[in-house]
């Protein structure tokens, strides 16, 4: 059942936080929402699970109209940028809240919701942890914490916005993965939003990429990272250098050297400016056809090797080639850069 | 906060200005606060257990000491179920005239206890705007039980609202927000989520409001009628005692407000230190 | 939650009173709030606000402005702004030194301070009256030297200052606490003597809030009745403060004039108030706090 959502407009004061907004998430997709700050990705979350109402537009999902129902009968789960714990409970009764909650003939036995309790908290790999205080977990216990209380009333659809923005790096990737584990075993329909663009190109089905309260592009990560609609959705989701160039015979000339003009280019012909990955270059200290340029410093630490390259015209640019490449070069030498393929716009 | 051992720092004050300081500090606690204080205590036993514990077996004296308990019974609970109400509607929600609310919750902290006292006559005296409306049921409200009542509610009114705002103010929605999002409604939200949250200042508010309620003069003064043994409250019969010479059953009773003033006292210094404490361990992780 | 419920914006927005949220219960709790600040706030003000002109507007002048009354309201409006004062300086004082030095019973002190507002009027005022009458403590000391405390406008005025003296600590003392250590560093390592950096980066930031603690303190005293009456000496025109001045009125059955007596006291204390809050907006935004 696809959740459709459909022109959504919020705003704040003078600030149009969505600006008709549309998509639709099919049946158990993992979805992410994705810009900068101000892109308008967590009003959208909040806009669905009812914390704020649109101005206009419309959510369905189920074939209900979602927006008609209060928050506490959309049953959703929604976990929160700062878990949002009740501090005073333990974190079994954390759990144990949306249950309890539940009102008739809804409600579980106490002795169904303490064994519910106990399954959720093994699921998310915190079983014994069940009695103690938020306070008393780390950051990314309290998370998890978080999830199994979101997933204890069986929502419908799982929110989560920006799920590991508190932490650190090594706690994050490993709570990336578990996550995937989690959507896998649920097959629940799961929207989350970040800022982090690895993060929604390693986890997500498909990305929606917000800018401003409008949608730039949503498709799955590789036609972001391929096929990028526009200039922002490619400097997103990775560094860009940028150069003039020449568009001739179909492919993008930098001072003589062809590069492969790629789909999606806007431009055909004449002058432009050619965005280019920095991995996507050939270097080479021959004086061929080419960029010409200087080196500046070379840093062989990281998963590739950077070269800082000082250009004839005065720009300077950062390339990344493999280490064994760089460790030819050296500082003040002078090599040429041959794109390999660019797009232009 | 500097420790008195350690480097020197550019930061620090020379031992001169500080100790002196500090003795300033002392004694103008001492002469300002502690004097007085002590004096009841003082006065209050100075012709021995037997007079002080005498002046609470006069029938006047019982009879004053069941009012205040009455007054204040009523008065506190009242006020306390204003104080949530009124954090509650102004710390999670956003709407209009908000800030006027706050200024009306300010209101009798600034305005005199006599002028508390004086609108109530204003209005429900015999002579008041609603005077006839009671008077022709045969309700007395002036001169009577339930204008102390009144008066004493109006002038107590903020304490709890004051000690519950600030703190559900840094609170914040987002755990009304998440109870939400799990089912639950507005009166298991509030007591589930909301209350516990709170359950340390709103003692303290509570404390505080019936302190004020028991010792409240000014108000009471004026809309009592001052018939000993009916309608006179402990603070006005101390001021009876006080006028007819009678110094050590007047501070005989003053000393049991002036011990509940300190238990108030205390009972907000032990709060506040378990308040650190707390702060200090959910920061640590 | 953000909302902004009244500004229009370039769509047609209806103006809303309150913001939508997730939360129920607003309307329960608001109603209730409404309806008991009416009862007990709003309609007794409005008595106060419109009983006077019962007795026209002649009726309300002369009552307000005859001899005894002036003295009275003089007496009251001075005696708290000196009290406040005096607290203002002290006040800030004992904040200081109890947010910034450690020593023994500092803990005591700290809740202390709040003994004026836990404790019942009327048995500071006995006590009070006490210490300070020709025979007690401090008056019978000051008294060898002919000075009297008790029963006059200085008797008064210390009653006052035993009232406002948490007002100000209580003010002082958070933005002492804040004050950031590294600023008063940075004046150190860019030069600054002690006596500079006291005066030029601390004092622009606790003034505004000695400024706060002062106006609290001022209203506070100025209707302050049952810890001042006991030491006062209640003479007409000489140390009779304006809140008995309203109670004889009443028992005299002149309810116009009590609240004509009433009103002038809190349109004067309003006046004050918006002033010293305009004082205190300027020095903030001069100061910086």
């Amino acid at each position: 059942m696809p959740l459709d959502i459909e022109n959504m407009r919020k705003t704040f004061g003078r600030f149009t936080a969505l600006n008709s907004v549309s998509l639709r998430a099919e049946d158990s997709e993992f979805i992410a929402l994705l810009g900068p700050s101000g892109s308008g990705k967590t009003t959208l979350l909040r806009c669905i699970a009812g914390l704020e109402a649109p101005d206009s537009g419309s959510i369905r999902f189920q074939g209900e109209n979602l927006l008609a129902q209060k928050v506490r009968d959309r049953r959703i789960g929604l976990v929160f940028q700062h878990y949002a714990l009740f501090r005073h409970m333990t974190a079994a009764q954390n759990v144990a809240f949306g249950l309890k909650a539940k009102r008739g003939a809804d409600k579980p036995s106490s002795a169904a919701i303490k064994a519910r309790v106990e399954e959720l908290l093994a699921l998310v790999q915190l079983d014994g942890l069940g009695g103690r205080y938020p306070s008393q977990l780390s950051g990314g216990q309290r998370q998890r914490v978080a999830l199994a209380r979101a997933l204890a009333i069986e929502p419908r659809i799982l929110l989560l916005d920006e799920p590991f923005g508190a932490l650190d790096a090594k706690v994050r990737r490993e709570l990336r993965r578990w996550l995937r584990e989690i959507h896998e075993r649920t097959g629940l329909t799961t929207i989350f939003v970040t800022h982090d663009q690895e993060e929604a190109l390693e986890l997500a089905d498909r990305v929606a990429l917000l800018k401003d309260g409008a949608l730039e592009q949503f498709g799955t990560p590789e036609e972001l990272y391929h096929q990028p609609a526009t200039p922002f959705v490619f400097e997103f989701l990775g560094d860009v250098v940028k150069l003039p160039c020449e568009i001739v015979d179909g492919a993008a000339v930098f001072g003589g050297v062809r590069a492969t003009l790629l789909g999606g280019s806007r431009r055909t012909a004449g002058k432009g400016v050619a965005h280019v990955r920095p991995d996507a270059f050939d270097v080479a200290r021959d004086e061929g056809e080419g960029l010409r340029a200087t080196l500046r410093d070379v840093v062989s630490a990281g998963a590739s090797a950077r070269l800082d390259c000082l250009l004839e015209n005065g720009d300077s640019v950062e390339i990344r080639v493999p280490h064994d490449l760089a460790q030819k070069l050296k500082p003040a030498e002078r090599v040429t850069l041959r794109p390999r393929e660019a797009r232009v716009w | 906060m500097m420790s008195a051992h350690g480097p020197a720092a550019p930061t620090r004050d020379p031992a001169w200005f500080k100790w002196t300081l500090i003795s300033v500090a002392l004694a103008y606690v001492v002469i300002v606060l502690a004097l007085p204080l002590l004096a009841v205590f003082v006065e209050a036993l100075r012709k021995g257990e037997a007079a002080f514990f005498a002046a609470f077996n006069e029938p006047a004296a019982a009879a004053a000491i069941q009012l205040t308990l009455l007054v204040t019974a009523i008065a506190v609970p009242l006020n306390t179920v204003f104080g949530l109400a009124a954090a509650w509607a102004i710390t999670k929600f956003e709407f209009v005239g908000k800030s006027f609310l706050t200024t009306l919750i300010d209101l009798p902290l600034s305005i005199s206890p006599v002028i508390a006292g004086l609108v109530y006559v204003l209005l429900y005296s015999v002579h008041g705007w609603f005077g006839p409306f009671f008077a022709d049921r045969g309700i007395e409200i002036i001169f009577a039980v339930p204008g102390i009542v009144l008066a004493t509610t109006l002038v107590t009114f903020p304490y709890v609202a004051r000690e519950l705002i600030p703190l559900m103010q840094q609170q914040g929605t987002d755990e009304e927000a998440a109870a939400a999002t799990l089912g639950a409604g507005p009166w298991r939200t509030f007591f589930l989520v909301t209350l516990p949250n709170v359950k340390w200042a709103l003692t303290f508010g509570v404390l505080l409001c019936t302190a004020r309620a028991m010792g409240e003069f000014g108000a009471v003064s004026v809309v009592s009628g001052h018939i000993r043994g009916q309608t006179s409250t402990m603070p006005l019969h101390v001021e009876i005692l006080y006028n007819e010479y009678n110094f050590v059953a007047a501070f005989a009773i003053a000393s049991l407000l002036a011990l509940f003033a300190l238990v108030t006292l205390a009972v907000r210094a032990v709060l506040e230190s378990r308040f650190e404490a707390e702060l200090a361990a959910a920061e640590r992780t | 939650m953000l909302g902004v419920a009244a500004s229009p914006s370039s769509e047609t927005k209806r103006w809303r009173f309150r913001e939508p949220s997730a939360l129920g219960g607003f309307w329960p709790s608001f109603g209730f709030v409404a309806v008991y600040l009416s009862f007990i706030v709003l309609i007794p003000l409005a008595a106060l606000v419109l009983r006077p002109w019962e007795i026209g507007i002649d009726g309300v002048w002369r009552a307000v402005s005859s001899e005894r009354t002036v003295a009275a309201l003089k007496l009251s409006f001075a005696a708290a702004a000196v009290a406040a004062s005096v607290n203002a300086v002290f006040g800030t004082i004992v904040a200081w030194a109890l947010v910034r030095y450690e020593f023994p019973g500092k803990r005591v002190v700290d809740a202390f301070v709040d003994l004026p507002f836990a404790l019942p009027t009327a048995v500071a005022g006995i006590a009070l009256a006490s210490i300070y009458a020709p025979n007690g403590l401090i008056g019978a000391a000051f008294g060898a030297h002919d000075i009297r405390i008790a029963y006059t406008p200085i008797g008064i005025m210390i009653a006052l200052v035993f009232i406002g003296f948490p007002f100000v600590v209580r003010a002082v003392q958070p933005v002492l606490a804040d004050l950031e250590r590294e600023v008063e560093e940075a004046a150190a390592t860019l030069g600054a003597s002690r006596w500079r950096t006291i005066s030029q980066v601390i004092w622009p930031s606790i003034a505004p809030a000695m400024l706060t603690g002062f106006s609290l303190a001022f209203a506070r005293a100025v209707g302050e009745y049952g810890s001042v009456i006991f030491i006062a000496g209640n003479l007409p025109m000489v140390s009779e403060i304006a809140p008995l001045l309203i109670i004889i009125k009443l028992e005299e059955f002149d309810y116009a004039g009590a609240a004509a007596i009433g009103l002038a006291m809190l349109v004067i204390s309003f006046v004050l108030l918006f002033a010293l809050n305009a004082l205190h907006a300027f020095m903030i935004r001069r100061g910086g706090a």
